[in-house]
């Protein structure tokens, strides 16, 4: 056994890490999220303003709709890109599996800040799809609604969670033993039916799982939106970036970010849960 | 014990003759890569019976299976059930059903859904489906575990949801793949016994793929016995055991003493003794059972028919070892020629030195290479 004075220094380092850089700061910013600023200073005045600005004022619920609409839109995009990508490659990847494998994943070593750079020349007014679709005569001028719009901020956003998403489904489908996909079509049911009575049900743990992270992870996603944003694609975490900046309102910043913790927080036990039900193991 | 009414019950037009050919295969041949693991090779399993593939791993019995059920294409060759071309059917389309090596259940469905699954896929009435599954649960004795999930089912009742997940279809021909290897001897011993009865209820035909001789033996009407890809030999289990027509055969089917012998004017001399033989001259090969061999001191006791005891061929020999095994013992002979037999005989008190012994020329069975 290890001795009491071990067991505490050992515990010590973590646990002072989880203390200073998570629970610290999560206290200051829920303590924060009640006070409120006058003339220019935040005051210790006990209120609940701030979370009856954010679901009041027009913008804020304008922004976090769109927020939600976007992560959303990029949960599915990358769901729909996502699982026939590892369903082919796990079905009938062949012997180069593990090269298309590596190809898929190749992008995540790639800087996200790169990648958002590379949309922005890809869809810029004097970008390469614009040049493209005036080469072919499909648009006679710059289209400059595909650059700084929601939609770019989807296509960046799909683009980058994709692999995170087509990651945990081709785990899940890997995992399913093959003579159950053979006995289904044994007991008569054709391709389809075998799809949607096994393989759908046996890789939802992972579709859940994929479409969380891209789910959660776009909710509180900021670069996106300013790299090929523009102001019509903002999102909450822009509000919440300036209100912490140069509007210099941390009080209403951090009711945001409460509100979109609790939201994250509530949607990961909720799949959790139905991941549990759905496993097997 | 077990009931098969409701399975038992096919409609008219499935109405198959027992004995009539049910399934051909007919020049089969299955090349993996450069591997041929199947060699034109050739089966008809006749309606209502219980054959069994028996070879070792990779003489290709799986495969063989395999390609029955649809899961593989034949490289060459056709398999024809009931008057259809089979081959050609995905394995969806076949009326064939298999029994997996690890039972392949679908683990996000409890016992009742993983039966119904197929009576589903055939869009079978619901209330049709409620009886049938129900039955076929009674059937193996699992119905108190209808509403259960599969992962919390012991290996022998995973066995038996099976079963009935594959029999609740009706099907004309049941594939089994080896599916007492995963159970424990007890078990698998008291599973021997119910399939086989199980298979007589029902009266589907089952087609059984095993690498234990011993379960062959005590399950099959026939057994086939599959060598490198094509058969050896396709028989009765006493015949098979009784008859073996090659050296192959006699020696994987039980134990046996091969005799390499001369054959001059009907008598094969093989060294340490002659018997008669109707081989033509030359040089041929025989197999003679261990428990054909005695102490030729039990027999002169027991035979008193001397115009009998005319075909029985007598040598000396020196014994080497003696392995006591409850009823029986089996001996390791050394002639004076030098050759090694082994001999089974019922225990008497333990033996040394040279013996006398004995055994009959009808049981010297002739086998090829």
């Amino acid at each position: 056994m290890y001795s009491r004075t071990y067991r505490l220094l050992v515990a010590l380092p973590p646990i002072l890490w989880v203390a200073l850089f998570l629970l610290l700061p999560y206290l200051l910013m829920f303590l924060h999220s009640f006070w409120t600023v006058r003339d220019g200073a935040i005051v210790h005045h006990w209120n609940f303003d701030n979370y009856a600005t954010l679901f009041k004022n027009p913008l804020y619920v304008e922004v976090l709709f769109r927020t939600a609409r976007i992560a959303s839109g990029v949960t599915m995009l990358s769901v729909f890109l996502g699982y026939p990508l590892a369903y082919f490659l796990s079905f009938h990847g062949g012997p180069r599996k593990e090269l298309f494998y590596q190809l898929v994943i190749v992008p995540l070593w790639v800087s996200y800040l790169v990648r958002g750079y590379a949309w922005k020349t890809i869809l810029g007014s004097d970008g390469v799809l614009n040049g493209f679709l005036q080469y072919l005569h499909i648009t006679h001028g710059p289209v400059s609604a595909l650059l700084y719009s929601p939609f770019a901020v989807v296509l960046m956003l799909t683009h980058i969670y994709t692999p995170f998403v087509f990651l945990p489904i081709y785990a899940s489908l890997e995992h399913i033993p093959r003579p159950l996909i053979e006995a289904s079509q044994d007991l008569g049911a054709a391709p389809r039916k075998t799809f949607f009575r096994v393989i759908l049900p046996l890789s939802l743990p992972g579709l859940l799982a994929g479409a969380t992270f891209a789910f959660v992870l776009s909710l509180g996603d900021f670069l996106a939106p300013l790299l090929v944003g523009g102001p019509s694609g903002t999102m909450i975490a822009n509000l919440v970036q300036s209100l912490f900046g140069a509007a210099y309102d941390w009080p209403l910043g951090a009711a945001i970010s409460v509100f979109i913790l609790v939201i994250t927080l509530a949607l990961l036990a909720l799949t959790q849960r139905v991941e549990k039900r759905w496993s097997f193991e | 014990m077990i009931r098969a009414s409701s399975i038992a019950a096919p409609s008219i037009s499935d109405s198959l003759v027992p004995g009539a050919t049910l399934l051909e295969v007919r020049a089969v041949s299955k090349r993996f890569g450069a591997r041929e693991v199947l060699k034109t090779l050739s089966l008809d399993i006749a309606a209502g019976e219980f054959l069994t593939l028996l070879g070792e791993s990779g003489s290709g019995k799986t495969t063989l299976l395999r390609l029955i059920a649809g899961f593989e294409q034949p490289t060459a060759g056709e398999i024809w059930m009931h008057g259809t071309r089979l081959d050609k059917l995905p394995p969806y389309k076949r009326r064939v059903n298999t029994v997996f090596q690890q039972y392949a259940l679908f683990p996000h469905l409890n016992v009742n859904e993983n039966v119904a699954y197929g009576l589903h896929a055939a869009n079978t009435a619901k209330a049709e489906i409620a009886t049938r599954v129900s039955d076929a649960l009674a059937m193996v004795r699992m119905r108190e575990y209808a509403a259960a999930k599969p992962t919390k089912l012991s290996g022998g009742q995973q066995q038996r949801v099976a079963l009935a997940r594959a029999l609740v279809n009706r099907p004309q021909l049941l594939l089994l793949d080896e599916p007492l290897s995963a159970l424990d001897a007890n078990l698998r011993k008291e599973m021997q016994s119910e399939l086989k009865s199980l298979q007589r209820e029902v009266g589907i035909t089952f087609l059984f793929v095993t690498h234990d001789q011993e379960e062959a033996m005590a399950l099959s009407d026939r057994i086939a016995l599959l060598r490198n890809g094509t058969v050896e030999q396709v028989a009765s289990p006493r015949e098979i055991y009784a008859r073996p027509a090659t050296a192959y055969t006699a020696q994987f089917i039980g134990q046996t003493n091969l005799l390499r012998a001369i054959i001059r004017n009907g008598v094969a001399d093989c060294g340490a003794f002659q018997f008669a033989s109707t081989q033509a001259d030359g040089s041929a090969l025989f197999s003679l059972r261990p428990e054909a061999i005695s102490l030729a001191s039990h027999v002169s006791q027991s035979q008193e028919n001397p115009a009998q005891y005319s075909d029985f061929v007598h040598f000396t020999a020196h014994i080497r070892q003696q392995i006591y095994s409850g009823a029986t013992e089996l001996l390791e002979l050394e002639t004076s020629a030098g050759a090694i037999l082994r001999a089974r005989i019922s225990s008497g008190a333990p033996l040394s030195g040279s013996h006398e012994f004995t055994f009959s020329s009808k049981e010297v069975i002739p086998v090829r290479d």
